[in-house]
């Protein structure tokens, strides 16, 4: 895979009619997530025609409008239900869902695990900023127990979602998980689930400095990416790591990559006998 | 195949035949009493056809599956009932606002809430004209025997494709579990109706710009249309905006896509409305009540005529308004509490006397109870 460079990668794939600033705060994670999402469609060796991007609601869901490609901005949570009809619609396309953790845990968690269950071709990029950053930092369900959130002033009390444990359980094809400051590692895992056939996830930790970070007194954006840096281990190494060892940091990489039957190949064969029952007149 | 002959079908078969034959090819929903036996007939069907059938986990994540299909150029349906329609009501706004063509049934049943499952109601009238929020139009046909459940499908695509919005076909339990002897046309007859896809290069496409119809061209996804849907308020480009400039101008578009072809969206039948004196106006199971209520009452010297409505929104008002001069009196029966009846009195603006006859029980209304009434009102 050769990766073009960043201007022609920003030329070819990036609106030119969009206006531009993006929406996000400084020091939010959102742009080089995006940033990392074009170079990987540019080296997918797929054409713009050939992609859609879907996205949920949250800053999350502002992100496919810049993107030169079929774009589709739905409601909240149910990002997963619009793909599933276009993919179904148009087994061709490359369809990429972004959604935040609160767009696709919370209001959305009973789409992503029968999404996952069905291993229906989709790539889910879930962003995990661990709170409901567009509305004001109110805690998301992966807000980390004890946090601060605007609706948790005296301190978070609930246990946090896994989202790649929770998705791996649901029998997704591919689930890998990275973060903004892993930016090379975040776009080779991008371009290993556009290509993987079933259920793709990748989980991308990022910083909400404005909304999460503030409230629980970190000084900055640049620390709360340093802490992203400290906390990523490569799963090669967490794999060797004790328990007391893997305290306050999570696995990078590909956490599970298994061939599973998709809908689709097992759509077309319901369709083949269907066809077959009727040409017979037994239904 | 189906060929045109007389068959025994329910309403809720007769729904799929008519789908097929207007050429839904996606099906997405979610298993819901009275409306079952649509989702079960397309499963049976659509894969035959190697077109797509999916049960999904919810009605929101239908519609949803449902909205997707469309933009990628399939025509798409989904059924459900009171419970499931609430739980589509957030989607249905994101179809009026990005103009997605879409066909919901909705099979009512006496709620709200769960209700009597599974008896028959029709309290879902002013929820499919106002069910999502903000500010929307709707269109929504109502059958009330098997033959008009095959025509008004067909129909319902039409309208959605050809004016681009989300169409509310509202059946009802005892029109969809009743079997009646029908005769399908034979599918190359039925008139169908596609949506406007743009002919122009892709690098001159204005996703929502529309022409004198004022309704957009609407390409599919993958086919060289690189455009962005969204369910803010967007500009031409479909782009996000705000501006004082371009909000109102969308807004009265897509009001005006509709209203101004009121009169084609107008339906209704009437029977001996020449003569009466007494109106009938009715939809759904309850016009079959009214049908023989007038039937009986004209053998008992009776001049009682019916109207009924198979559009009920945007409210028929002309044919309405013509029917209520010089009558003495209007009944509208109705298995609420009177959401058409408070549509004709805005109509009938003091002219005739207008009643209800209303019933929440979950039974139907029987003719004999629409003529002891009519007979009050003489």
């Amino acid at each position: 895979m050769s990766i073009p460079s960043t201007q022609m990668v920003v030329y070819e794939w990036l609106r030119h009619d969009k206006k531009f600033p993006h929406v996000w705060c400084p020091g939010c994670g959102l742009g080089i997530l995006l940033g990392a999402l074009v170079r990987a469609l540019a080296g997918s060796g797929l054409t713009k025609d050939q992609v859609v991007l879907v996205s949920g609601i949250g800053c999350a869901g502002r992100l496919p409008v810049y993107v030169d490609v079929g774009s589709i901005h739905t409601t909240h949570g149910r990002a997963l239900t619009f793909a599933t009809g276009i993919k179904l619609s148009k087994p061709e396309l490359t369809v990429v869902v972004v959604m935040g953790d609160g767009d696709a845990m919370a209001i959305g968690g009973n789409h992503l695990i029968h999404a996952a269950r069905r291993n229906l071709d989709l790539v889910a990029i879930v962003v995990n900023n661990q709170t409901f950053g567009m509305t004001g930092g109110q805690f998301s369900p992966t807000t980390p127990m004890g946090a601060k959130a605007t609706t948790a002033l005296y301190g978070h009390i609930e246990p946090e979602f896994d989202i790649s444990a929770v998705c791996t359980t649901a029998g997704a094809s591919f689930v890998a998980r990275s973060t903004v400051y892993h930016v090379d590692r975040l776009e080779r895992l991008l371009l290993q689930a556009i290509h993987k056939q079933g259920f793709s996830v990748v989980e991308v930790m990022s910083p909400c400095f404005t909304n999460f970070g503030r409230q629980n007194l970190m000084a900055s954006h640049v620390v709360m990416m340093k802490q992203l840096k400290k906390q990523g281990i490569p799963v090669e190494r967490w794999q060797k790591m004790n328990e007391s060892q893997r305290k306050d940091s999570f696995p990078l990489g590909v956490l599970v990559d298994r061939d599973l039957p998709t809908y689709l190949e097992s759509y077309r064969e319901v369709c083949k006998k269907a066809a077959k029952l009727r040409s017979e007149g037994k239904i | 195949m189906i060929k045109p002959q007389a068959r025994l079908l329910q309403g809720n078969e007769a729904i799929v035949y008519g789908a097929l034959a207007a050429g839904c090819n996606f099906f997405a929903g979610y298993p819901i009493t009275p409306s079952s036996e649509i989702m079960e007939l397309m499963s049976r069907e659509l894969p035959i056809r190697g077109d797509v059938f999916i049960q999904m986990e919810d009605e929101i994540a239908s519609l949803g599956a449902c909205i997707g299909a469309s933009l990628a150029g399939r025509k798409a349906m989904t059924a459900t009932s009171g419970p499931g329609f609430s739980l589509m009501q957030e989607n249905f706004g994101y179809a009026c606002m990005a103009e997605v063509p879409v066909v919901v049934v909705n099979v009512m049943r006496a709620g709200p809430s769960t209700g009597m499952p599974t008896n028959v109601a029709q309290g879902d009238v002013q929820q499919a004209r106002w069910g999502t929020h903000g500010d929307h139009p709707s269109i929504v046909l109502c059958p009330s025997t098997v033959a008009e459940c095959y025509e008004l499908t067909v129909t319902a695509f039409n309208h959605a494709e050809r004016f681009r919005t989300p169409v509310v076909l509202l059946s009802d339990e005892m029109v969809a579990h009743t079997r009646e002897k029908v005769v399908l046309p034979n599918p190359e007859d039925v008139e169908v109706i596609d949506r406007r896809r743009p002919t122009v290069p892709p690098d001159w496409y204005v996703p929502y710009k529309a022409d004198g119809s004022l309704i957009p061209q609407l390409a599919d996804l993958g086919d060289g249309y690189r455009y962005h849907v969204t369910g803010l308020t967007h500009d031409e480009r479909g782009f996000p905006t705000r501006r004082l400039d371009e909000v109102p101008q969308f807004y009265t578009r897509l009001f005006a896509k509709i209203s101004r072809q009121f009169h084609y969206l107008e339906n209704v039948k009437d029977y001996h409305l020449d003569d009466c004196e007494l109106l009938i106006i009715a939809y759904g199971c309850s016009a079959r009540s009214a049908r023989a209520a007038v039937r009986l009452g004209r053998e008992r010297g009776m001049k009682i005529g019916l109207l009924q409505l198979l559009s009920l929104w945007p409210f028929p008002r002309r044919p309405v308004s013509e029917a209520l001069d010089g009558k003495i009196a209007a009944l509208v029966p109705e298995l609420n509490l009177g959401q058409v009846r408070r549509e004709v009195l805005r109509v009938n603006d003091g002219r005739t006397t207008v009643i209800g006859l209303n019933k929440l029980d979950g039974t139907m209304i029987t003719p004999e109870e629409i003529l002891t009434r009519l007979r009050m009102m003489k």
